[in-house]
């Protein structure tokens, strides 16, 4: 297995500086660095084999075409879904579920018909399905968190009835970090006949997504928190429900005959990919998959448990150190606030010494109405961070700190 | 002074120091400095929101100068509310809306004034420059 230094190595960002300072990413719950080998991988299909896809009988959209259907494969294999069929690929986890609300809203859902959310949500899995819920008369029901950040589990069994429609949760919080019960979620939105939707877009990169265990219905991630490129992104919906849904988008590729009387769709998983798609970003998603997979998801798993221990314990011990999210089965992201030192202060002097921190209510407002608070400083570590890094971290702290003491 | 006097005296007092550090000492300093708004005008109609911290700002205007008092609840951004008011406060509406803000850019805090930044202070310039047209109009 590679060592600390030969992982960050790969990185070619890792090295920069910014203010004369050596950079200390703390941001990867926003999005993740990129390893060589995926910026080539991207660059290579520019240089060598850009063509657009599905359409040309040319040699170069013969190759393109190839790789794109070779990465909606290793996706697959990667999440270990039944078929290549239920793998969409779309702009991101906001494209995702912004697609399946507008399509599973058309298909399914009446006036007083409930979807259930929980309180941890990010803005990507709130306000698609509001949206939908007003154009459908349809209600949102909110599973509650307890101090810990936690979602309260019997209050979520007490949402369940024959009115809902769909559950839709992160796999964890961007916000706290608390990863959530998923089967015990799955399992009783399934004994009340409803399907389920997991946002893994906090969830994917920090350990082994298996889809044939996890048994939801559907899973959308992105592909730049997975080290992956920009722009692209995953849906993944069970064979059953992609046939009875209609497309949410109209255009090339996902037709089977068009006449100006009626549009018949392509067949799945193309019926949901209207429109040139980011081949480039697809391929380099693939080879960021496999990057991950070399250097091990269990590693990756243990290497990031080590370094929120080490975070967790280190900052505990800081004073006047507020930790928000206190769950035992977290990711590697801790959300904190200094005593009477507001989240802006904090993160632009953190800023000044190099580390990149994310402040405000990250995209997640009714997590901090919860704790009535107006934001937080988010450090989201991943692995190829150090416990040097945090320990620069702490000293940042104490910096602040004697500034607006 | 004119306002660009006051530009140029910020601009010289940040160009003494080179450290980052040292800039937002001056800042946290500055910002102590605020007109500070009566408390009882910390409501919404004077807010200004932003998502990264909140300001609150109030005009007063005497049939001649403009004079503005504010607060935030970031440390960092009163200080650089304070420089605002000290370069746009008591003055004509018109010189508020002839202004050309050069100074943030040169003291290099550009990046707490980009739209992207939303911390309210872009928001904030607008703000003070729709103040100042409002009372243009009513005074003529």
């Amino acid at each position: 297995m590679k060592d600390i230094a030969e992982i960050r190595a790969d990185f070619p960002i890792l090295n920069r500086k910014v203010y004369g300072k050596p950079l200390v990413y703390f941001d990867n719950g926003a999005t993740t660095q990129k390893p060589k080998c995926v910026l080539d991988a991207v660059t290579e299909v520019y240089e060598s084999y850009n063509g657009n896809i599905h359409r040309g009988v040319h040699f170069l959209s013969d190759m393109s075409s190839e790789a794109y259907e070779a990465a909606r494969e290793k996706v697959r294999t990667f999440i270990n879904a039944e078929k290549k069929e239920e793998i969409v690929f779309t702009s991101g986890t906001t494209g995702s579920i912004n697609g399946i609300a507008f399509s599973f809203g058309e298909r399914y859902i009446k006036p007083g018909d409930e979807i259930i959310l929980s309180c941890l949500e990010h803005h990507a899995n709130i306000v698609p399905w509001q949206m939908m819920c007003e154009r459908k008369g349809a209600v949102l029901r909110v599973i509650p968190i307890n101090d810990n950040g936690e979602i309260i589990l019997e209050e979520y069994f007490k949402l369940l009835s024959s009115k809902t429609r769909l559950v839709s949760v992160a796999q964890a919080s961007n916000a706290l970090g608390t990863l959530l019960p998923l089967k015990e979620i799955i399992d009783a939105a399934h004994s009340a006949n409803s399907p389920v939707l997991i946002d893994g877009a906090q969830g994917i990169q920090h350990g082994i997504v298996d889809l044939k265990t996890m048994d939801c219905d559907f899973y959308v991630f992105s592909g730049h928190k997975i080290y992956g490129p920009n722009g692209i992104g995953v849906l993944y919906g069970k064979e059953k429900w992609l046939s009875e849904l209609p497309p949410f988008q109209g255009g090339g590729d996902m037709v089977d005959k068009v006449t100006f009387e009626k549009t018949t769709y392509n067949e799945l998983p193309f019926k949901f990919e209207a429109g040139t798609m980011n081949y480039p970003g697809a391929i380099g998603l693939a080879r960021a998959l496999d990057y991950v997979h070399d250097i091990g998801r269990d590693n990756i798993a243990s290497m990031e448990k080590d370094l929120l221990l080490y975070a967790t314990t280190r900052l505990s011990a800081l004073k006047d150190l507020i930790l928000y999210g206190r769950s035992d089965r977290k990711i590697s992201t801790i959300s904190f606030l200094i005593k009477d030192i507001h989240q802006y202060d904090t993160g632009m002097i953190l800023d000044k010494m190099g580390i990149a921190v994310r402040t405000g209510t990250h995209c997640a407002q009714p997590v901090m109405d919860r704790y009535g608070i107006d934001g937080t400083v988010r450090a989201s570590l991943c692995f190829y961070n150090t416990k040097e890094e945090i320990d620069a971290l702490c000293d940042g702290i104490e910096k602040v700190k004697s500034m607006f003491a | 002074m004119t306002i660009n006097e006051v530009q140029n005296n910020i601009i010289e007092e940040f160009s003494m120091f080179d450290d980052w550090m040292d800039k937002y000492n001056l800042l946290i300093d500055l910002g102590k400095d605020l007109p500070v708004i009566d408390p009882k005008y910390k409501v919404k109609d004077f807010l200004i929101e932003g998502c990264q911290s909140k300001v609150w700002l109030r005009p007063s205007y005497d049939g001649n100068l403009i004079t503005f008092t504010a607060d935030s609840d970031a440390i960092i951004t009163r200080g650089i509310v304070a420089l605002l008011i000290k370069v746009l406060s008591t003055r004509k509406p018109e010189e508020i809306l002839s202004a050309d803000l050069y100074f943030i850019d040169k003291i290099g805090l550009r990046q707490n004034l980009s739209p992207t930044r939303s911390n309210g202070l872009l928001s904030m310039v607008r703000q003070m420059k729709l103040y100042a047209m409002a009372f243009n109009a009513k005074s003529k």
